[in-house]
Order: C-alpha cells, then sequence, then structure tokens
C-alpha cells in the first residue's frame, strides 16, 4: 500500500481498517466453502460403487506414459494445422468483412456472394463441412494434392471465417461513420480509409471476441481426425483400442487444455485492460 | 490565375423528399472568409459537404478554381486533398499519434516523404503550441487542443480553401477564444475560408462578407456589416434578433 506520502484523515483510516476486516471474512468464507465442496465431490466419486474400475479404465499411469508419445506426434498435427487455420480465417474473413460493408449497387454481386457464404458456413455443421471437402473435392481428382490434413485446415478455415467475418463487421460497423468522413474529406481513398483508420479501430474493438474464437477454434482443430489424420484425437484413439483404457482420451484432453490456456488467460487479461482504460463506477 | 476560389451555380441537394438545398449560387473570393449562419437545420453543414465533394449534388455546378469538381470524371479524392475541412466534432483518428494525425494526408494522398511530411507537421502544431503534444493521443487532449489539431490536420496539405463546420459549437466556453484565435491567424495570413457558424462576434468582426441560409436558400448576403447592421429582408432581421436583437438574451440557437 502507498498510503506513506499523504496525510490520510482518520475517517478514512477506519474506512479502511473495515473493509479490511470485513475482506478478510469474506475470503475466509469463500475458500471454505469451496473446500468443503470439494471435499463432498471427490467423497461422493471415491465412494461409488463402480469408482475403481473406472479409476483403472481412465485415469491409468502406465497406459498414459505409453500412449504419450504418439499423442504428442499427433498434437503436433493439430498445432501446424491451428497455426494455418489462424492465418486464412483471418485473411478470408477480413476479406469478406470489407466486401460487405462495400456499399454501391457495383458491388451487390459481391457483397450477395459474401452474404450467401456466411449465411451457408455458420449454418452448417463444422463435421459435415469437414466430409464435403474432405472427402468431396480430393474425389473431384481435380487437385494433386489430396492430404487429408490439408483439406482439414481448408474446411477449418471455410467454416470458422464465417463466423470472425461477422465479428469483424460488426467491429467495421462501431466505428463512426464521422471517422470515414474525416479520412476521406483528406482525399484518402475508399481503400485508404479502410486499411488506415476504419480497420485498426475495428480491431481493437473486437479483439476479445476474436480472441474467444480463436479458443474454440483450438479445440475444433481435434475434428480433423474424421478425416484420419492422425492427430492427438485420433492416436489416443488407436492406443484407447490397442489397451482397452480410455486413459489415452482423458490425456489428449488435458493436454488440448494446456493448449487452450495460455490464449484463454490472455483474452481475460486483455478484456480486464479494457475494461480499466474505461475506468468507471469501479466499485460495480 | 483566377480571381474566385470558389463558384456554386443552382447547387441542390435532396435527401428523399426533402431539398435540403434549393439552388445555392455563391463565389469566394481570394483571401477571402466567408460566414455562412442560419438556423439548425437551414442547410449550412450540407451545403459545406456538397463543397468538399462529400456527398453528390442533384443538381448544379462547383469549380473550384477553374477547375468544374462536379463533374463526375473529376477523382474526387485529388479535389478533397485541395480543401481543408474541420468538423464540429473534431473527428481526430483516435489510434493515431497527433502528429500522425496531422501527417496523414501529406503522405498518403500527396505522397510526401515521411520525414518530411513530418517535419511539415510539426513545424504546424509548433505554430499553435502544440508540438510538446505531438507523441499524445487525441483523447489525452482537452477539446479546444483536440480542435486546433483538427484544423492543422486540415491545412497540412496546403488546400486552397479551408471550410469550418461550427468548429467551436462542441467546445466548452473557456476553450472557445483558443480556437477562434487560430482562425482569426489564418484569416490574417490570407487563407480562403468559408465557415458555418453561430458564433455572431466572431462572424462579424473576421468575416468580409456573410451569407445567410435559410431553408436551402441564400436569403440575404453582403459585407458583414451591412448584414449586422442593416440587414435587408424580414426573416435575417428575425434570425439575427435572437442573437443580439431586442429583448433578446445573446444566447445561441441550440
Ligand atoms: N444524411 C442525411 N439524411 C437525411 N437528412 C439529412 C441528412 N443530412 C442532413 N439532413 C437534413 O438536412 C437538413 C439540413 O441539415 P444541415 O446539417 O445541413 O443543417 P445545418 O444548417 O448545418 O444545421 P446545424 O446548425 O444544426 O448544424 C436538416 O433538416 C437535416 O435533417
Ligand atoms: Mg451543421
Amino acid at each position: 500500500m502507498r498510503s506513506s506520502s499523504l496525510p490520510i484523515s482518520d475517517v478514512e483510516i477506519g474506512r479502511r481498517a473495515y473493509r479490511r476486516t470485513q475482506n478478510t471474512r469474506s475470503v475466509l468464507v469463500s475458500l471454505v466453502s469451496t473446500l468443503v465442496f470439494a471435499v463432498v465431490i471427490w467423497l461422493t466419486v471415491v465412494n461409488t460403487p463402480g469408482w475403481q474400475s473406472v479409476q483403472r479404465s481412465f485415469f491409468d499411469l502406465e497406459t498414459a506414459i505409453a500412449a504419450w508419445p504418439r499423442i504428442i506426434a499427433g498434437l503436433w498435427i493439430n498445432i501446424q494445422v491451428l497455426f494455418f487455420a489462424s492465418i486464412g480465417v483471418l485473411v478470408l474473413s477480413v476479406v469478406i468483412a470489407t466486401v460487405r460493408t462495400l456499399r454501391g449497387p457495383i458491388w451487390f454481386p459481391l457483397r450477395a456472394l459474401a452474404a450467401a457464404y456466411t449465411d451457408l458456413f455458420r449454418g452448417l455443421p463444422l463435421i459435415i463441412v469437414l466430409f464435403l471437402v474432405g472427402f468431396g473435392i480430393p474425389g473431384l481428382e481435380l487437385f494433386p494434392r489430396n492430404s487429408a490434413q490439408f483439406w482439414g485446415t481448408i474446411a477449418l478455415i471455410l467454416t470458422y471465417s464465417a463466423y470472425v467475418s461477422e465479428v469483424f463487421r460488426a467491429g467495421i460497423e462501431a466505428v463512426h461513420p464521422s471517422q470515414r468522413l474525416a479520412a476521406r474529406s483528406l482525399g484518402l481513398s475508399h481503400g485508404q480509409t479502410m486499411r488506415i483508420v476504419v480497420l485498426p479501430q475495428a480491431v481493437r474493438k473486437v479483439t476479445p471476441a476474436l480472441m474467444n474464437d480463436f479458443v474454440a477454434m483450438q479445440k475444433d482443430v481435434g475434428l480433423i481426425s474424421v478425416l484420419g489424420v492422425v492427430d492427438a484425437v485420433r492416436a489416443a484413439q488407436i492406443e484407447t483400442a490397442a489397451n482397452f483404457n480410455f486413459t489415452p482420451y482423458v490425456l489428449a484432453g488435458l493436454l488440448f487444455v494446456l493448449l487452450a490456456l495460455p490464449m484463454i488467460r490472455l483474452t481475460d487479461w486483455y478484456t480486464a485492460r479494457l475494461r480499466a482504460r474505461e475506468q468507471m463506477g469501479t466499485l460495480l | 490565375m483566377t480571381e474566385h476560389v470558389l463558384r456554386l451555380q443552382g447547387v441542390r441537394k435532396r435527401f428523399g423528399d426533402t431539398e435540403v438545398l434549393g439552388g445555392v449560387d455563391l463565389t469566394v473570393a481570394r483571401h477571402e472568409v466567408v460566414a455562412l449562419i442560419g438556423a439548425s437545420g437551414s442547410g449550412k453543414s450540407t451545403l459545406l459537404r456538397c463543397v468538399s465533394l462529400l456527398e453528390q449534388l442533384d443538381d448544379g455546378r462547383i469549380w473550384l478554381g477553374d477547375l468544374d469538381i462536379s463533374d463526375p470524371r473529376v477523382a474526387p479524392d485529388r479535389v478533397r486533398a485541395r480543401i481543408g475541412i474541420v468538423f464540429q466534432q473534431f473527428n481526430l483518428f483516435p489510434h493515431l499519434r497527433v502528429i500522425d494525425n496531422v501527417a496523414l494526408a501529406s503522405r498518403r494522398v500527396l505522397r510526401t516523404p515521411r520525414s518530411q511530411a513530418d517535419a511539415a507537421a510539426l513545424a504546424l502544431l509548433d505554430r499553435v503550441g502544440l508540438a510538446d503534444k505531438a507523441q499524445e493521443y487525441p483523447d489525452r487532449l482537452s477539446g479546444g487542443q483536440q480542435q486546433r489539431v483538427a484544423i492543422v490536420r486540415a491545412i497540412a496539405t496546403n488546400p486552397e480553401l479551408l471550410l469550418l463546420d461550427e468548429i467551436t459549437s462542441a467546445l466548452d466556453p473557456e476553450l472557445v477564444t483558443e480556437v477562434l484565435d487560430l482562425v482569426r491567424q489564418l484569416s490574417a495570413e490570407g487563407t480562403t475560408i468559408v465557415m458555418a457558424t453561430h458564433e455572431m462576434a466572431f462572424a462579424r468582426d473576421v468575416a468580409d462578407r456573410v451569407v445567410f441560409l435559410d431553408g436551402g436558400v441564400i436569403v440575404e448576403e453582403g459585407r458583414s456589416a451591412d448584414v449586422f447592421e442593416h440587414p435587408r429582408e424580414e426573416r435575417t432581421r428575425a434570425f439575427l434578433s435572437r442573437f443580439i436583437g431586442p429583448g433578446g438574451s445573446g444566447s445561441s440557437v441550440a
């Protein structure tokens, strides 16, 4: 506490002492209730009749160690897919969002196309997109590339760009029209206005929402396993089948959580920082 | 060299069914300061936006110097860079530092090399006493400071014409003077200015000519001393009496 230099009135000293005791009490109450709750849950689960067998088939250390190398190798594939999909989503969704904000009748066909795309891919379940793209497009024998990992990445990009472009569009529309007016009045072109004035402000406004979508995609990359890619989920499935033990799934699940945690924390931190910059009514 | 900087002929603008400008004729000479006065909704802002090609005309022509800028073959971005406009709400770019706000148009539209554009921007900021704020973001500045930055941003490309749209209306009374002083200084240096304003005392003091707009048409125009002291039209008299007239409180119209 930094109370040294400034003189403090007796009233404030009294208020602070009162708040301190109140705080201590609240912390104690919540700590005790959390502990009690955890212990009750634990005792209930451990005393269920089936616990012994569940523990063996879901939380077996030896199986976990044995499955580790394969699952880690699979997770590396997930990370690669995530990396390329993120870049693809960012590029495609900014383009779609920009197209949807173009005004004037000459842009109508493009605008309609972009709108149809977002409607379609926001409605289609990702798993169906994966099947259609992952098995359908290679079936055309149009492209030399037939890697399931590649088409899985494309399917993710298609689905997530539909969501993320809507986030960007909301951000673009949240930038006040007077900003556009001011930019154009300086002689900036439509494109320059978008790039230099509107998009940077839009991105700032929607960053927390974008981070959330990234976290969602982080776990959805596991779905590419349905195309036969040996990612972490598929690796866990193989190990499970080999040992008749579900521990590899638990392990893979934990690894996905660990992968997502930094981004989740970062999102919380960024949102808190945004709030702190507009500090008003800090009591609430 | 043509003597006029700006010429409007029969300018009309409609929004939907309402005609906001009903045929405006106006000529502005080089170095002239013209004040646009008129009640709220009389079309002052619309007129300024039409001149800076931010609105499409429904009829009439506008010349900037000898160039017919209402001709659709004219590239509007080039024209806009030759006209500076300052808005009531400053409209600075909040994500750019003050110096980048000011230097933006020189860099991106005139393609001045960055170092040169920045040096010029800094010199302008220094002139208005804001050189020490160059690296700040706009929201760290007072309203009066922000509006001075907006003015400096508008003149950074050396425009032939400066349009001011009620630039003091959003300011606290004690900040109005610092902005008006800057306008006075610019007019003394020979900048050609068209300003929409509710600051009657200032208009009378600084403007060479006053144009009274009512319902989208020019009802009366003339030398400011004449219009303010001996308005010819009844509507002008009625409007002015709200500011200075008999029994008037001297307060401005909302
Ligand atoms: N984009 C628009 N769409 C529809 N109507 C508009 C638009 N802009 C202005 N108007 C209308 O045009 C008329 C003139 O507006 P304008 O802003 O030019 O008036 P003004 O003289 O600048 O008024 P003020 O002193 O309040 O700024 C008003 O009736 C307004 O409602
Ligand atoms: Mg106005």
